[in-house]
């Protein structure tokens, strides 16, 4: 006995839950706001791969380098602000950067967070015949002595690299400011210095470990993430449960033009949820070195709001905003 | 695995058809797109290797056709150079400075045809010192410390030294302006944009792309605009000529040196293929028996010297990627990133755990150096042949061909801009009779300069006695002094023994 409602009602359903019928994304797009080959590229690669069964056409991904990431977010607040078929990548390093006021005038409120790629965390590196067997040790050498050891990473100072090692120092109330910070060109060349010698401890991300565990070069002291981490890193302790209130967590997302059509926004957000259901997407950030940090739509637009106005708090303890 | 067993294992793969194909593939592609003025190796391997993932292969096919295009794009930079005077990236701005002056003189087939064995034979040698000591010199290489950087960089000023020829005042001001261009942006080691004027577009500082783009190729194109304007234009002579044996000779040396200075520079995570080219033009200069009075003019060794260098560093950045997981140069950068889309994890491990794609990648380096020298050698003239098209179809052309380069990699029109703004900076340089290679080297080597220099005191909390604490930095001032020093001595010498023997 089907009425005709129920019919419709379950045809609707259907169309609700089969992802592909998103008949709004059309040539859907994902633009990585850096060269290829880095953070940005694998974002949005995740988007590309993880979100293939959701979408009628192949997602394209284009790069649009300049100013860390503030030449798209400038077009994408200025001319395409409405685009409903592009998503932007962003890190955290971005959002450190709208709370620091490096995207000039543009804010969070510029743009609508729409979905995650994944996380990743701070990690606190070492060489392996490094005398800091463990983060205790460094800690204390920097209590002995802030300027005593050499910290270095891949990032300027005031990047989130270099936040790292700054909630590190505030956790024992050292001044961030005070430290011996080195701003490599990226993680590689700042790897090579940390087995070369120049630098003694590495401010690293966990993802990028991978390669070289059991590799027996390095040491990873802690992670910076907010609770243990699964295998291949079960067995490495947080800086929060040794004492330590220091966590980075690396969110890796994308956002949009803050005109979307809900009809759009809603879309690509449903998209996103759908595709965290299933394995093949938990694979995909697997491979990708991330974990999972899966959220959607308004609860993330909400969430990395927040998390926008608590780095403004850090930065300015930091001293890095008035 | 030992070097002999694993190089057999790495050329069963490279051989099989599929790769054989690949390999081939991918050095003709590179060529062409290296031969485009705007598009080098880091835009091409970045264009590319969407396409190479999207075609299903495996990783290590798919390697080694992004690494065929990687250092036939290194090959092709050459091209623009010699024909247009239009360099195609960064590394290919010392092959202008002798290798379109052999153009302009009727002999493009000869430049091009040595270069092709230049090149050759540095990314060849680069590639045996790869399979022979690859572990060995990645782990010399990591212990290069920022000072140590600091005093390659004094080396390579001093073997610059040589450029400063005519006018030494214009050729320092010149050094300088570069120097200011590679103070844009965010400072690293404070946090604080400089001179961004609150331009988001500057932020990260500018590309070595649009400087390279704007200041040569753009400023090159106005001049050509204004010679046919002004209707001062010549017709290039294109004569039939190609190398010979004999000039193989002359600058077998040459090659040799050169070749094995651009591999170790390219070693080196940090510096690449330009300061490669720079050093190694420099030495020459700086060796040559006449004293570098005929470079710049169409000298054969000014030619060979930065395309042997710039090869063999292509090769020698292979090195720190493939045994530690450290890029060592752009491209390199995106070849990591194309492991890792294909989860094949880079480092330490990859030759025990891949080694069909360690060795297989080698292997098709020794293969894709032979095929390139052999796709090069019968184009040469067929390159050469460019030069007949008519200027008035050729310049737009270029333009086209230079803007499509910049935005395809960059998608941001604002370096469009940026380029036509650093040209017409450029051919006002060049009216005022500034030469442009210290320009460029002030930008790329100043910029390192600087960085490691404060790297270095950041590292010892401002004391300044690091920059000479190190072994390796006391090396390179020594060298630094020898090649500043040694060619005053030796002309000093010539002039007394003439004195006596008149």
């Amino acid at each position: 006995m089907k009425s005709p409602l129920k019919v419709a009602a379950i045809a609707l359903a259907a169309t609700l839950m089969s992802g592909p019928a998103l008949a709004q994304i059309e040539k859907p797009e994902c633009v990585a706001p850096a060269k290829p080959g880095g953070g940005f590229d694998l974002t949005c690669r995740i988007a590309q791969q993880g979100l293939a069964p959701q979408l009628d056409d192949p997602m394209q991904v284009t790069f649009m380098p300049g100013g860390i990431g503030a030449v798209a977010i400038n077009l994408f607040a200025t001319t395409r602000t409405d685009d409903p078929n592009a998503i932007v990548a962003f890190s955290s390093g971005s959002l450190l950067n709208i709370a620091t006021g490096k995207f000039g005038k543009w804010t969070e409120d510029d743009v609508r967070f729409v979905g995650t790629a994944g996380a990743d965390f701070g990690a606190v590196v070492v060489r392996e015949d490094s005398p800091y067997q463990t983060l205790d040790d460094l800690m204390d050498a920097f209590k002995e002595d802030v300027k005593g050891v050499v910290v270095g990473a891949g990032g300027s100072v005031g990047s989130q690299d270099w936040m790292k090692a700054a909630l590190l120092l505030k956790s024992i109330g050292e001044e961030p400011r005070a430290m011996r910070y080195v701003a490599f060109d990226g993680g590689g060349d700042a790897i090579a210095g940390l087995l070369g010698g120049s630098i003694q401890a590495y401010m690293g991300d966990v993802g990028e470990m991978v390669p070289h565990l059991g590799a027996g070069q390095m040491r990873i002291l802690a992670l910076m993430s907010p609770e243990r981490l699964p295998e291949p890193f079960a067995e490495y302790p947080t800086a929060i449960e040794l004492g330590y209130d220091a966590e980075w967590t690396i969110l890796r997302g994308f956002y949009m033009g803050k005109d979307v059509s809900d009809e759009a926004y809603n879309a690509w957000a449903d998209a996103f949820k759908a595709a965290y259901e299933t394995e093949a997407f938990a694979q995909i950030q697997k491979e990708k070195g991330l974990m999972p940090l899966n959220m959607a739509g308004d609860e993330l637009d909400a969430s990395v709001k927040k998390r926008i106005a608590n780095l403004r708090d850090v930065a300015r303890e930091a001293g890095l905003i008035e | 695995m030992d070097v002999i067993s694993g190089l057999s294992s790495g050329f069963a793969v490279a051989l099989l058809p599929l790769n054989l194909f690949l390999v081939l593939v991918g050095c003709f592609a590179g060529t062409l797109i290296g031969s485009l003025p705007g598009i080098g190796p880091i835009n091409g391997v970045a264009i590319l290797l969407p396409i190479a993932y999207g075609l299903g292969l495996p990783p290590e096919s798919a390697l080694i056709l992004l690494a065929g295009i990687y250092y036939g794009a290194e090959y092709g930079g050459r091209i623009s150079s010699i024909l247009l005077n239009v360099p195609g990236d960064a590394g290919a701005v010392m092959t202008t400075l002798d290798g379109n002056p052999l153009a302009r003189k009727g002999e493009a087939g000869r430049a091009l045809s040595l270069s092709a064995v230049a090149s050759f034979c540095g990314g060849t040698i680069a590639v045996i010192l790869m399979s022979l000591f690859g572990p060995l010199l990645a782990s010399f290489a990591v212990t290069f410390s920022p000072a140590d950087y600091v005093a390659l960089m004094v080396f390579a000023f001093a073997s610059l030294a040589s450029l400063v020829g005519k006018n030494p005042i214009k050729t320092l001001l010149g050094a300088l302006m570069g120097l200011m261009l590679a103070t844009i942006g965010i400072d690293a080691n404070t946090g604080v944009a400089r001179y961004t004027f609150g331009i988001p577009d500057i932020l990260a500082g500018i590309d070595f792309l649009i400087v390279v783009i704007g200041l040569f190729g753009m400023a090159e194109l106005i001049h050509m605009v204004e010679v046919q304007v002004s209707g001062k234009l010549k017709l290039l002579p294109i004569g039939k000529s190609f190398v010979s044996w004999r000039d193989i000779m002359t600058v077998k040396w040459t090659i040799l040196r050169s070749s094995l200075i651009g591999f170790f520079i390219g070693v080196l995570p940090g510096t690449g293929a330009s300061v490669a080219s720079a050093v190694t033009y420099g030495t020459e200069k700086r060796l040559d028996p006449d004293g570098g009075r005929t470079f710049g003019q169409g000298n054969i060794r000014g030619l060979a010297a930065p395309e042997a260098g710039n090869n063999g560093a292509a090769g020698g950045a292979m090195v720190p990627m493939l045994t530690l997981g450290i890029p060592g140069s752009g491209t390199t950068a995106i070849l990591l990133g194309a492991l890792l889309l294909f989860n094949v994890q880079p480092g330490p491990l990859m030759f025990e755990m891949r080694p069909e794609i360690a060795w297989g990648l080698i292997a098709s380096m020794y293969i894709g150096n032979v095929a390139l020298l052999v796709i090069n050698l019968p184009m040469a003239g067929l390159f050469a042949r460019m030069l007949t098209i008519p200027q008035k179809y050729l310049t737009p052309l270029i333009a086209v061909l230079a803007f499509i380069g910049v935005y395809s990699v960059v998608g941001n029109p604002f370096d469009l801009y940026m380029i036509i703004a650093l040209g017409l900076f450029g051919w006002v340089l060049r009216k005022l009779d500034f030469a442009l290679a210290p320009v460029i080297l002030g930008f790329v080597l100043g910029g390192l300069f600087e960085d490691n220099l404060r790297r270095a005191l950041s590292i010892s909390g401002g004391d300044w006695s690091i920059l000479v604490s190190s072994g390796n930095s006391i090396v390179l001032y020594g060298l630094a002094v020898l090649i500043v020093a040694v060619p005053v001595w030796l002309a000093r010498r010539q002039r007394s023994r003439v004195a006596t023997d008149g």
